[in-house]
């Protein structure tokens, strides 16, 4: 066991993201046109509790995958910062490697994110000969990785990527990213691209690996159903936004975000007599470049009001578990249901 | 098959096997699928990737390639053999008597004309209509699959559009020439899901509507419960299983079934463990003789090894194909 990760046991979060900002610009439409801005991630913050699972849910373009870029320092961003056990990592080539040594991550393409001229066995022990680890050593860690999530090393460390099956291929990217013994795993969109069976083979593997190895994840889906499954806690985005976070268990009973709402009952019934009747919510996610003033989701809400184009509604804490970016929630807001949400 | 099904049906598959020739030789895709459609029903096809669920698809439309493709067994689409018709009859009965729906509008739409111009030209094409015409059919077309302010949408490109609008002229140009069966291949798995729900509906209000034989193509167990009536479940390029929506997943009998939505994760679930099917699809260059769902299924035993269990009805239009007994299946003849 890694003795920092013993001595670090304490109520501080392994992980705090604090007012992440990210805009990208994107070239004119036109001549004569102005650039445009794509606000991906606005002011986003939240805390991972040590040996916890956080969800992050929400359509495309809601700023998942931008969040889990800015984490990992892939991108760098505008404003905010993140901070393992409280310590700012910085920007510095070191910060980087410092962090990357405590969070890693595994992407929803498992064959685009491993080099297809590597071996199994060279792509894993990449990261650790990076990080000093010796050869002979890296490789011994290797094989027995590779054997925990289900890959007899003997079978599989000479082979090459395109040798596998996708959900083979997935558990190598999670050997790769247990390699260095981080304290924290971020999977985006990890096991979309696999068959039902499967995902459910890999999920299985998650749960068991992270108790093992005394990890916290973020676990980023468009998948509800796995996201309930997997999480403690969970966070919606919107266009963004953090619209809501709490307990799975509070987020998923609904009654929250009406956003959260609609999304919870867009989820196909998979029983064919209580089959849905009415779309919970009209029209598509809007462009995160032309973005509606006050509230980002009023103009598909079903209980816009006034001041919701007008103002942005604050995080209101809603119950001991739950808070929510909501003028239903906030009692002072002015919305005639004000104080409506989260009783 | 009795004559009345043949009457009644608009689509009638049988004994449909495909073969594909490859540089390590032969895969066989499809074999011996059969299933009979009357008008206005929706089937639902779920399996893996690999079990044969898009290119029964494409046999049905004939959209496979020619060359490297060998197609046996019986097409009937509104009493036509469509393996036997030539390229005319082909061009003829593609978006007419049959049309498809794709997991990506953004592929399948031509990004360098408008959607109001690709849904005329299908329907001058195969209606003979003057381009006046052709365009008000457009435009009725947009409005029926609710596009928001459908005249100035025809002159939109797909890239101006967002991924369900597309999905929505999609749909109105595989619906503009008023086709007896619809295929639709993961029409929603690409989409948002408050987006993906709303397409649903559409197409369940639209197959009221239009009362075409629809066959959906999905691998969200959930999606199929929300639009089918009839389910079909495939493996390894068969029919393993087949009934009514509300009998294949309230009480599923095949081994496969079984386990496929006992893998799909629901809520109540959270913080146990998954019951899943152990092992991989299997894999079509290397097909395991008998059951190609034996080597995964707990029941399996030497006859399932041996040979390859045929669909075996049980009344109620129900078929399964399983060696084993279904003792748990109640019938009411």
């Amino acid at each position: 066991m890694n003795p920092v990760k013993e001595a670090n046991r304490s109520n501080t979060p392994v992980l705090e993201v604090a007012g992440l900002s990210k805009k990208f610009r994107v070239p004119a439409a036109g001549i004569g046109q102005k650039p445009r801005v794509v606000h991906a991630v606005s002011d986003v913050s939240f805390r991972l509790a040590a040996g916890t699972t956080l969800g992050i849910v929400g359509e495309s373009g809601c700023g998942k995958s931008t969040t889990a870029r800015l984490i990992m320092g892939l991108i760098a961003p505008d404003a905010g910062d993140v901070l393992i056990r409280g310590d700012v990592m910085g920007r510095s080539a070191k910060g980087l490697k410092r962090l990357r040594r405590q969070v890693q991550m595994v992407f929803q393409d498992s064959s685009a994110s491993l080099n297809p001229r590597l071996t199994i066995e060279s792509s894993i022990i990449f990261g650790p000969v990076v990080h000093g680890v010796k050869q002979s050593e890296a490789r011994a860690r290797a094989h027995h990785l590779l054997d925990l999530v289900g890959l007899d090393p003997n079978l599989y460390a000479g082979r090459y990527p395109h040798e596998l099956s996708g959900g083979q291929r997935q558990r190598v990217n999670i050997a790769r990213a247990l390699v260095l013994d981080p304290s924290i795993i971020i999977f985006d969109e990890a096991v979309s691209a696999l068959d039902k069976s499967i995902e459910a083979q890999v999920l299985n593997l998650l749960i068991d690996l992270k108790s093992e190895f005394d990890l916290s994840y973020i676990f980023i889906s468009h998948d509800l159903n796995v996201v309930q499954y997997i999480s403690d806690d969970v966070l919606v985005m919107y266009l963004g936004e953090v619209i809501e976070r709490g307990s799975t268990d509070l987020i998923y009973q609904g009654a929250g975000h009406p956003y959260t709402s609609a999304l919870l009952a867009s989820m196909p019934s998979p029983d064919p007599e209580r089959r849905t009747l009415v779309a919970p919510v009209s029209g598509d996610p809007p462009n995160p470049i032309d973005l509606p003033t006050g509230c980002r989701f009023h103009p598909r809400c079903a209980d816009v009001s006034e001041i919701c184009s007008r103002l942005q509604p604050r995080m209101t804490q809603a119950g001991v578990s739950r808070s929510i970016a909501c003028h239903m929630a906030d009692r002072k807001s002015g919305h005639p249901k004000a104080g409506a949400l989260g009783k | 098959m009795s004559s009345k099904e043949a009457v009644d049906s608009v689509l009638v598959v049988n004994d449909l096997s495909v073969e594909f020739a490859g540089a390590r030789g032969t895969v066989k895709a499809l074999d011996g699928v059969g299933f009979s459609l009357e008008k206005g029903q929706v089937l639902g096809v779920i399996g893996e990737s690999g079990s044969g669920k898009s290119v029964t698809m494409r046999a049905i439309l004939r959209i496979l390639p020619t060359k490297t493709t060998k197609i046996s067994g019986q097409i009937t689409v509104d009493g036509e053999d469509v393996l036997a018709m030539n390229e005319k009859q082909l061009a003829r009965y593609r978006g007419r008597v049959a049309s498809m729906i794709f997991q990506e509008p953004a592929l399948s739409l031509d990004p360098v004309f408008t959607i109001g111009h690709q849904i005329a030209e299908a329907v001058m094409r195969h209606t003979g209509a003057s381009r006046e015409n052709a365009r008000r059919r457009a435009l009725e077309m947009l409005e029926k699959v609710k596009i928001p302010s459908a005249e100035s949408r025809l002159r939109n490109y797909p890239h101006e559009m967002s991924g369900g609008m597309l999905q929505r002229a999609m749909i109105a140009l595989a619906l503009s020439c008023d086709p007896k069966v619809l295929l639709a291949d993961e029409p929603t798995t690409a989409l948002d899901a408050t987006v993906q729900i709303q397409i649903i509906l559409l197409l369940r209000q639209l197959q009221l509507e239009m009362q075409m034989a629809t066959v959906f193509v999905t691998h969200d167990v959930g999606v199929a419960a929300e639009i089918a009536d009839q389910i079909a479940v495939m493996y390894g390029g068969r029919i393993v299983e087949y009934g009514a929506v509300r009998d294949v997943l309230m009480n599923p009998q095949h081994p496969y079934t079984k386990g496929l939505l006992a893998s799909t994760i629901h809520g109540s679930m959270a913080g146990t463990r998954i019951n899943t099917i152990p092992g991989m699809p299997p894999d079509l260059n290397n097909m395991p003789d008998g059951c190609a769902f034996a080597p995964r299924c707990g029941h399996a035993h030497a006859d399932c090894h041996a040979v390859s269990p045929k669909l075996k009805p049980l009344g109620n239009g129900r078929q399964v194909a399983c060696v084993l007994d279904h003792p748990s299946l109640v019938v009411q003849p």
